[in-house]
């Protein structure tokens, strides 16, 4: 709800100041941002169709019974591969990491699912690549999972 | 027909794994029916507003600014200002492609665009409050610097290897956006 006030604000602004300006060029503005969305949509539909598969199979009582009862390497990497998989709002993500922290995760499992979780958007793929381009995306995503992995360690050591 | 059935191969493909799922398995496809509509109907309200939003700074933002900002001579304050515009409350990853992609065009550096998309995911201040609550000061603290210094130097990589090593056929297809 947060969110969408917030852009509805921001846009109602920036309408108004773009309109107060020029007129014309508020028409070119959408424009652009309808032939962008159009270019978009079917890598928007196909993101909303993969959300769906993912967290219809995966869903938060997996999630614990995956990555919450055992220890070590092997849950770690899990957590990293679902937090990669997943796009999950944080008000679900973090109270759902805070439990299984308390039913005996590892410290390092739990921050490679927040850090995967947040670093690395494989549902996105599709969207990522039509807007910034395949290299970009690969490489983004796949330093991420990297990036993630050893933060995840320097945390399971440090804390 | 032909072009419609290539543009809409992922989507459809999709589509298809639904149908087997409702056959196969009901149960998960009803579930996933659901998450989907509940994403659809949040998308739905926030892309077109992101996407016009997009338009007016494609039109709107003056490129020598953005080049001074945020391009490749900005520095430290260009990747300090990168990192603080991600941190701003406002949604979704999803909704930082497009806007990033406008910053690019308008000639911020890869690093830069890097790092306010690392930040706008995962060093949001609200989601921060939420993780601290959860797991702890030292444990967001923690992840909040090493996530920092992770994005700086995935910045500092990735814009290395793209200008060696250019996404030609991307550049193509923004040839004809408003300067």
């Amino acid at each position: 709800m947060a969110t969408i006030i917030i852009i509805y604000g921001i846009l109602a602004v920036g309408l108004i100041v773009s309109l107060a300006k020029s007129k014309e060029k508020t028409k070119i503005a959408f424009k652009v941002a309808k032939k962008s969305l159009l270019k978009t949509a079917p890598a928007l539909l196909a993101m909303l169709g993969i959300v769906g598969l993912i967290l219809g199979l995966l869903t938060p009582e997996k999630i614990s019974s995956l990555i919450g009862a055992e220890a070590g390497i092997f849950a770690t990497l899990t957590a990293a591969l679902i937090g990669s998989l997943t796009l999950i709002p944080s008000l679900v993500a973090f109270p759902l990491a805070g439990s299984l922290l308390r039913s005996g995760a590892t410290v390092m499992t739990i921050s490679a699912f927040i850090t995967t979780l947040v670093m690395v958007g494989i549902v996105t793929f599709p969207m990522e690549m039509k807007v910034l381009g395949k290299r970009f995306t690969l490489l983004r995503n796949g330093l991420g999972i990297i990036a993630a992995l050893l933060i995840a360690f320097l945390m399971g050591v440090i804390l | 027909m032909k072009k419609f059935l290539k543009q809409f191969k992922l989507p459809l493909g999709v589509a298809l794994v639904y149908i087997l799922l409702f056959v196969f398995s009901p149960d998960i496809a009803r579930r996933s029916s659901e998450v989907t509509w509940e994403y659809f109907l949040e998308m739905a309200f926030i892309l077109p507003p992101v996407f016009i939003l997009m338009g007016l700074m494609e039109v709107w933002l003056p490129k020598d600014k953005i080049q001074k900002w945020l391009g490749n001579d900005s520095g430290l304050r260009g990747g300090f200002f990168s990192l603080a515009l991600g941190t701003l409350p406002t949604g979704p990853v999803y909704v930082a492609f497009p806007l990033a992609a406008s910053l690019l065009h308008k000639g911020a550096s890869i690093t830069n665009v890097v790092i306010f998309l690392g930040s706008w995911a995962a060093l949001k201040i609200p989601q921060l409050m939420v993780e601290i609550k959860f797991l702890g000061l030292p444990f967001a603290l923690t992840r909040f610097a090493l996530t920092t210094i992770a994005l700086i130097i995935m910045g500092l990589f990735m814009k290395a290897m793209l200008t060696r090593f250019p996404d030609k056929e991307w550049l193509k297809s923004r040839e004809n956006l408003p300067d």
